[in-house]
């Protein structure tokens, strides 16, 4: 890596401070994706700001909304015994991310912040129809992921946390990459009184989508059998030496039937 | 504490360092005024170097010196050797263009190291060697082995025409080609064996260092062979002589044959070290193994084998093109030859075998033997062509192969392609192989995996593997420019405790433990009273090194050798003291007995006589009890066995589960059963990583795709089936002092066309008769939907 300073605030104000004050200052959640870049020194930071000493990380339950900090670990979401009981798609997608010690340093506003294409709980964000608030606005899902790693935060920016409403049903299913386990199709699918919402993740050359097609036949019968006949279209897919175009849009029918079998 | 002899699963002692942390690797060690080299390497595949402009990188912060390819020939320094002459069909020698320690005028492959800048610290050089302004012209490039032997293909080395390295064969062509032409019938097979990345846990590191009061180079490094690197660096790279080198290989954490070659850093930190005098360290990142480590495998062949109307195998002819790189690494010649096409006879009788092989030069990393060496290639290509047979002539797979087995009266057995096997018992590994696979029960589990939706398929493999390299006169016949042979000294300590030093070297193996005991065996010695040293020139007299499964059968036998001379010397002692006759003394359980007495005396005894020689032969006998052998192994050693894999599909996705895996194996004398079974274990692992996922990927432009764990994909104990069977049919290897014959390969080479098969018999409702390596969810999906009968949807589990 590149020699950078380092500083870990104690206040959110600081932080924000920090990073607003130096377009090249970045934060630094749990490190498992920015510090292998940093390894590689495929970024140059003038300053880190570790976010571990704001108090970002804890879990709530208020009526029927969870409330994750953005500092929460990958391990605490698998094992928490509410998330477990209400969110439980959440809680197994959690325990799918990389392996004991990813899961125990990774954050999930690390990784919504970083929006990898491949990355898993983008897709539970988008299909909960959830909220990051930050520092300084609240943003809807369906606003936030902008394309593969791009999000609607500015520069200096800090998720503070994620509230993600309870649905009746959800389940995640993935499709590793044979080789970093990350997903080549990820499937999250919640069902609200209001209707189902399903975001694939792994598959987009846009990143983490909404597959509104599914949505429709499922909010009418929450039933694998409802979205047996739909073919999702090879374009704009990925492509790459694991997994063709084609390959992903076939499996994006394969995995969402059974995800959708797994929450059912 | 209980029996911790020959046969017992001693636990491994030195795990406790290497899960407590203890572990000595070569990165662990730091020398006072240590220097931090890295490594300007192409990121081009195929290009001139126009220029290289080092005044920034010279004039960074930290920086003490930057070398190129210019400085290297200025200092008269050779280049990399080569450690084996393969001959052309018509007698000339194989081309061997030079292979320099840093790229001169071109590069040829993505990887190929430029520049070295030497610094302070190793951030410091890191940032200067950004600062290397590098002018090359990007000239195309070939990486795929059929591309490179295409008429007009560039060349990777001026005159090296069509790419070839040798156009080599063996056996006699026409008459192979006159029993085809008269066979029952011809069955024909394309295959490939795919190109893999090593990936030893640890990455290499090489520390050079220079005592400038004695004048003295020592060099650090992550080897499999100490010796092998003094003498391929000190003699045809750096000069120096012997007796002004050492090398030493501490703790390695895994080799897998990557670690067995001289390459290019050894002999810069080396050479470095002497210039600037001050240690000079090189660590490699994990992205650079990936582009430095000589790589495996490679080939692209076509085998075709005559049959009767039995099933009998009546010839067998085959063209391989073997991929070696870039630049030929120090074993690569032999692999796709002499550790390839003598296997071909496998198991069986067939009576004329030729092969022809062509090494190709590309514009791709080296690449060398790896787990299993041109064995596992040989053995995929015959496993994989006895099933198409099978299904070609409808014969029963497990009947074609019993028919064609060498029997068990047949041994010493000599094959069509140079070998000679010993001994072996097919018939017998065979028979447990499917009686603990449950064989028979199988089509009741494929109807209960249908009724899951799932398509479930079991493959066979028996082979046989030739390791225990070698005999030297042998391997120099064919082309080595070394002796095989292994050495082992047994010092005997004046209080009884015993160090060994052997020229074999441990990186995973166990032989802090399967050696000592050894020696518990032999001399009696408590295992706790017993040292194993390895890894150090200045230590041990000599030696070898390990790979090709060498280190029981060949330095095993060279210790056996060695404990002889102590008890032959202590018998003479042991004569002395007891006043009686030498052919009288009997050696047991660590005493010395005169024959039909109470008279004895123990090892401690007769040491401690032997070093305070008070009451002692002095006139015939030496003093000291410390002795050194030299084995030469008569003949190679011939493990054998026979591998089961059963796999479920899923037919929506085409990914393939590993449900259960059957391993008997023959590997001679056991010494210790707990790590041959993990020995297998590991091997087997490999061997299922290599078949399922494993996949070195150039784009045709000769960029590495792969070139990181995001895109190659390495097994996992989740990949591997719980269910794992592990078990042995021994037959002793009949020519060495222990009757072993190795187990580190076995795993590796009889296990991908296993699961091969299994996964070609799952898919069997889809006509499928063959299919490449390795077997991803992606291929296997693409070809359920273009076969002709895709339009049958296999039974859908219930949800
Ligand atoms: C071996 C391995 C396997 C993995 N497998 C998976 C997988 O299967 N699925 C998966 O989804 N992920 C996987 N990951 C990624 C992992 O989940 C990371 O934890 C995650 O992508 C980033 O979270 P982090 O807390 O580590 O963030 P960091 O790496 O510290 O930061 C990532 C980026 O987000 C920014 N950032 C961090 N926190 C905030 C914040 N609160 N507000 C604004 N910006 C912020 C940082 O500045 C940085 O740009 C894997 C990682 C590894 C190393």
């Amino acid at each position: 890596m590149y020699d950078f300073a380092y500083q870990k605030p104690g206040s959110l104000a600081d932080a924000v401070s920090v990073l607003s004050g130096d377009m090249e200052a970045k934060a630094l959640a749990g490190g498992q994706t920015f510090i292998p870049v940093l390894k590689q020194r495929l970024n140059k930071p003038s300053t880190v700001v570790d976010l571990a000493g704001l108090g970002l990380s804890g879990i709530t339950v208020s009526g029927d909304v969870i409330t994750i900090g953005a500092m929460t670990r990958h391990a605490d979401i698998a094992s928490n015994a509410d998330i477990k009981a209400k969110i439980p798609g959440l809680a197994h997608q959690a325990s799918l991310i990389g392996d004991e010690a990813v899961r125990h340093r990774g954050t999930m506003g690390g990784s919504l912040a970083n929006n990898d294409p491949a990355a898993c709980y983008p897709s539970a964000l988008l299909a909960l129809g959830g909220t990051i608030k930050t520092d300084r606005r609240t943003i809807a899902a369906d606003d936030f992921f902008q394309g593969m790693f791009t999000t609607a935060l500015d520069q200096g920016e800090i998720i503070t946390s994620i509230d993600l409403p309870i649905p009746e049903k959800s389940a995640y299913e993935k499709f590793r990459n044979p080789a970093s386990r990350y997903a080549i199709v990820g499937v999250f699918v919640a069902k609200f009184a209001s209707g189902v919402r399903l975001a694939i993740t792994g598959a987009s050359q846009g990143g983490v989508f909404r597959h509104t097609e599914m949505e429709k036949a499922l909010s009418a019968n929450f039933a694998p059998d409802a979205i047996a006949g739909i073919v999702t279209p090879a374009d704009g897919l990925n492509g790459d030496i694991h997994a063709s175009a084609e390959y992903r849009a076939h499996l994006i029918g394969v995995i969402s039937k059974r995800a959708v079998a797994k929450a059912a | 504490m209980g029996y911790q002899g020959i046969g017992a699963s001693v636990r491994r002692k030195e795990d406790l360092r290497f899960l407590s942390g203890k572990g000595n690797y070569t990165d662990d060690i730091n020398r006072p005024g240590q220097l931090y080299a890295v490594i300007k390497r192409s990121d081009r595949p195929h290009a001139t170097i126009d220029s290289i402009d080092i005044a920034a990188a010279s004039a960074a912060p930290g920086v003490v010196k930057v070398f190129t390819g210019a400085d290297i020939v200025e200092a008269g320094l050779g280049g990399i050797p080569c450690g084996w002459q393969i001959h052309n069909i018509d007698g000339t020698p194989m081309a061997e263009p030079m292979h320099p320690v840093l790229a001169v005028g071109k590069v040829r492959h993505v990887g190929d190291p430029v520049a070295v800048v030497i610094a302070e610290s190793r951030q410091d050089a890191k940032n200067a060697a950004e600062l290397l302004d590098i002018a090359y012209t990007d000239m195309s490039a070939v990486a795929n082995l059929t591309d490179a032997v295409k008429p007009g293909a560039v060349e990777v080395h001026d005159g090296v025409g069509g790419n070839i390295c040798y156009d080599w064969a063996i056996g006699d062509k026409a008459i192979v080609d006159g029993v085809f032409a008269n066979a029952h019938k011809v069955v024909k097979l394309d295959l490939t064996n795919n190109r893999l990345i090593p990936n030893a846990m640890e990455p290499r590191v090489a520390l050079g260092d220079f005592d400038t009061s004695s004048g003295d180079w020592t060099l650090y490094t992550t080897s499999q062979n100490p010796h092998v690197i003094r003498l391929l660096m000190g003699a045809f790279v750096l000069h120096i002589p012997e007796n002004k080198l050492r090398v030493v290989a501490p703790d390695v954490g895994g080799g897998f044959g990557s670690k067995i070659y001289h390459y290019a850093e050894e002999a810069i930190v080396t050479w470095a070290a002497g210039k600037l005098r001050r240690p000079v360290k090189w660590t490699a990142d994990r992205s650079e193994s990936f582009m430095s480590d000589a790589h495996g495998r490679d080939h692209v062949s076509t085998a075709e084998m005559a049959i009767d109307k039995e099933g009998h195998f009546l010839g067998l002819r085959i063209t391989t093109l073997a991929n070696m790189g870039a630049y030929l690494s120090t074993f690569a010649p032999a692999v796709p030859t002499y550790l390839y096409a003598t296997l071909l006879a496998g198991v069986y009788k067939t009576p004329v075998i030729y092969c022809n092989v062509k090494a190709v030069f590309t514009n791709t990393v080296p690449v060398d033997a790896y787990r299993g060496a041109g064995r596992p290639e040989a053995t995929y290509l015959l496993e994989r062509l006895v099933d198409v047979i099978a299904l070609e002539t409808g014969i029963d797979k497990v009947e074609l192969r019993r028919k064609n087995f060498i029997g068990v009266d047949a041994f010493p057995y000599q094959t069509p392609v140079a070998l000679q096997y010993d001994s072996g018992d097919y018939q017998t590994t065979l028979k447990v192989a499917l009686k603990n696979a449950d064989w028979d029960g199988f089509e009741a589990r494929r109807a209960e995996a249908k009724k899951r939706g799932k398509l479930r398929g079991i493959g066979i493999s028996t082979y046989v593997e030739a390791c225990g390299i070698a005999p030297s006169a042998v391997v120099g016949s064919l082309g080595a420019r070394a002796g095989l042979y292994e050495v082992a000294e047994i010092r005997v300590h004046p209080t009884g405790s015993v160090t060994v030093f052997t020229g074999t070297h441990s990186h995973g193996q166990g032989h802090e433990t399967t050696f000592a005991q050894l020696v518990v065996d032999q001399l009696g010695v408590p295992f706790d009273q017993i040292e194993i040293v390895h890894g150090d020139t200045a230590k041990i007299p000599f030696g070898m090194g390990t790979y090709g499964s060498r280190s029981l059968p060949v330095g095993g036998s060279a210790m056996v050798k060695a404990m002889d001379k102590v008890i032959a010397k202590g018998k003479k002692i042991a004569a002395h003291l007891m006043e009686a006759a030498v052919e009288d003394i009997e050696f047991k359980d660590n005493t010395f007995t005169v024959a039909g007495t109470d008279k004895s005396k123990t090892l401690t005894d007769i040491s401690l006589a032997a070093y305070v020689p008070h009451n002692y032969p002095i006139e015939e006998l030496e003093p000291g009890l410390d002795e050194t052998a030299f084995y030469d192994p008569k003949n190679f050693t011939f493990p054998g066995g026979c591998h089961i894999a059963e796999v479920e599909i899923d037919p929506e996705t085409g990914v393939v589960e590993m449900v259960g895996f059957t391993a008997v194996d023959d590997v001679g004398r056991v010494v210790n059963p707990m790590i041959v079974e993990g020995q297998v274990q590991g091997g087997v692992a490999q061997g299922i990583g290599q078949a399922l996922m494993e996949a070195c990927t150039y784009d045709s432009d000769g960029q590495l795709l792969s070139g990181s764990y995001m895109d190659y994909a390495m097994p996992r104990a989740n990949d591997i089936p719980g269910s794992l069977s592990v078990a042995t049919e021994n037959t002793l290897c009949t020519h060495n002092p222990l009757g072993s014959k190795g187990c580190g390969e076995v795993g590796a080479i009889g296990s991908p066309p296993a699961v091969i098969n299994a996964v070609v018999d799952a898919l069997k409702e889809y006509g499928v008769r063959h299919l490449d390596m390795p077997a991803t969810g992606a291929k296997l999906w693409s070809i359920i939907q273009a076969a002709p009968s895709s339009g049958h949807t296999p039974a859908m589990a219930a949800e």
